[in-house]
């Protein structure tokens, strides 16, 4: 998911030239099922209410887990553009120190062009996403 | 193949919202079930008479005052005959249906249920009429009963009897029409069923007012409530009607000004229904509108409204039956105004997604009727609902929509 050798700051600048790189929402889109397609399944173990994110419509789970000073999460959804939006946040969030995630505001999400399609009133939940790692950042 | 309106272009030029040179030209709205467009005389209505006609009702001593409770007034008349109840006394304006129901379990079941007895709902409710009743059921001890739902999607007829018979049931309340399937209820034969069991009947009549003619004495329920925004009115004003009989052993739901008519520091005498049930100024303009809305049906007429949707039915459900992978969930005998609908290996909201980037607006979710997915063994559908409106080629549009988002969802790597 995040590639090791990114710093966060580069991880955004290349999501935000991977959407560039796509003409349309319908290309955006097909990219987002393709990395919801990719999303590794999440474990029954992990579908449970404590990881449950509320405020999305569809089932979304984000269970982080502290090692060696790193957030990593394990995250999933039944909606497969819900887990590409997973797999989209987790690759600039994943494996980051707490400190590295509270200085990163979700500000890629505009740049990526998403935001005319992912506003807060939509029912995606993918602020709610995002506040869920910045709390578990700050815990 | 729509058919012809006599002397009338289609009244979806009344509704401004479709205006081909608006903003949202090309709208595929098939979303009426959640809240209904508005036609130009309702919004004209609730403009007009802010800009007109506007002032507190029961209260003024000026003529201003006084056309405004005529105007007001003329509403609860104009409601009554819509529902053909017995007198205008019958009608109450609420905020909704969810308020209607919540008013009855407050103002009816907090005096007149005990513990050991029971309430009857049916599997097929909307969220508004189980919470209230579940809160009841823990507040008084009373017994919650669930009809089940039958095979064919429509409510188990002999689990509804069979509740029925130890004569616990001191109130039987369901759907008219079940908002998550549209699976019309035989409300006339519950209705019949549970009164001879010596029980009170209330119908949430939210998905059936906009689709077909309603008769409370010809049912015989002692209430029914529905919301007029799903009637091509405003949001934020709806009707509870109660038998007058019944309304008159009820408290008061909220107190304040409008509903009382002796206040005095040691004791309150409160007005008769259906002031009793009407606290603090209402929403007048929304009352206005749906009296508008009420005449804009009316001028269209049942036989068109139910001859047209009847063809819009059955073209729709024609046309996706022939969509591969996407299943209708059923709606028992009778369906009105609604399907509602899983494709395979595509996710409700991925679906509603989608749909959305081809301007075509339906609903994905539970649908506030949990429980009743939960019978179909699904957390979500997409629910596609019509209204006066729609035409077959908004169900043309819908199917090119579901198949483009299949294409989408078909895994491009093995």
């Amino acid at each position: 998911m995040t590639d090791p050798l990114l710093s966060i700051a580069d991880a955004q600048a290349e999501l935000i030239e991977t959407f560039a790189a796509l003409p349309d929402w319908q290309e955006r889109y097909q990219y987002i099922i393709e990395l919801g397609q990719a999303l590794p399944a999440l474990p029954k173990a992990f579908q449970t209410d404590a990881y449950k994110v509320r405020g999305c419509q569809s089932q979304v789970w984000i269970a982080p887990y502290l090692r060696d000073g790193r957030l990593q999460f394990q995250a999933g959804s039944d909606a497969i553009i819900t887990a590409g939006l997973i797999a989209v946040l987790l690759s600039v969030y994943n494996d980051r120190t707490p400190k590295e995630i509270l200085t990163t505001p979700p500000d890629f999400i505009r740049a990526i062009g998403l935001s005319q399609h992912l506003s807060p009133s939509r029912s995606n939940g993918l602020l709610s996403m995002v506040r869920r790692i910045f709390d578990a950042a700050s815990t | 193949m729509s058919l012809v309106l006599h002397n009338r272009p289609h009244p979806k030029a009344d509704f401004p919202i479709f205006d081909p040179a608006g903003p949202n030209a090309g709208l595929t709205y098939l979303d009426s079930g959640a809240s209904a467009q508005k036609p130009t005389q309702v919004i004209e209505a609730v403009s007009r008479f802010y800009a007109t006609g506007y002032a507190n009702i029961h209260r003024g001593v000026y003529k201003l005052s006084a056309t405004a409770t005529d105007a007001y007034e003329g509403v609860r008349a104009q409601v009554a005959t819509f529902l053909n109840a017995a007198s205008e006394q019958e009608i109450i304006f609420v905020r909704g249906a969810t308020e209607g129901l919540n008013l009855i379990a407050h103002s009816w079941g907090q005096t007149h249920l005990q513990a050991g007895d029971a309430v009857l709902i049916t599997a097929l409710e909307h969220h508004a009429n189980i919470v209230p009743w579940q809160i009841l059921r823990d507040q008084k001890g009373i017994e919650l009963r669930v009809a089940a739902l039958a095979e064919d999607g429509g409510v188990d007829r002999a689990d509804f009897t069979a509740k029925l018979a130890d004569g616990k049931v001191k109130l039987a309340t369901f759907t008219h029409i079940a908002n998550a399937t549209g699976a019309v209820l035989p409300v006339a034969e519950l209705t019949a069923e549970a009164k001879a069991a010596g029980a009170l009947v209330a119908i949430d009549g939210c998905q059936a007012v906009a689709h077909r003619p309603v008769d409370v004495q010809a049912l015989g329920c002692d209430f029914y409530v529905f919301s007029a925004h799903k009637l091509y009115g405003p949001t934020g004003i709806g009707i509870l009607y109660g038998r007058l009989a019944v309304l008159e052993t009820m408290q008061p739901y909220q107190t304040g000004g409008d509903m009382v008519a002796t206040v005095r520091f040691d004791k309150t005498e409160f007005l008769d229904p259906p002031q009793r049930f009407e606290a603090g100024t209402p929403d007048i303009a929304g009352v206005i509108g749906l009296g508008a809305a009420i005449d804009y049906v009316g001028s269209l007429g049942w036989p068109w409204i139910e001859a047209h949707e009847k063809a819009l039915l059955a073209y729709g459900e024609a046309v996706l039956a022939k969509v591969p992978g996407l299943t209708l969930l059923p709606a028992g005998p009778h369906r009105s105004g609604i399907f509602s609908f899983t494709v395979d290996g595509v996710h409700p909201h991925d679906l509603g997604t989608i749909l959305d980037h081809h301007n075509v607006a339906i609903r994905a979710g539970s649908h506030c009727a949990q429980p009743l997915l939960n019978e179909f063994g699904l957390t979500a559908t997409v629910r596609a609902s019509l209204g006066l409106y729609n035409e077959p080629e908004d169900f043309d549009r819908l199917a090119e929509a579901v198949r483009a988002a299949q294409r989408m969802f078909t895994p491009k790597r093995a």
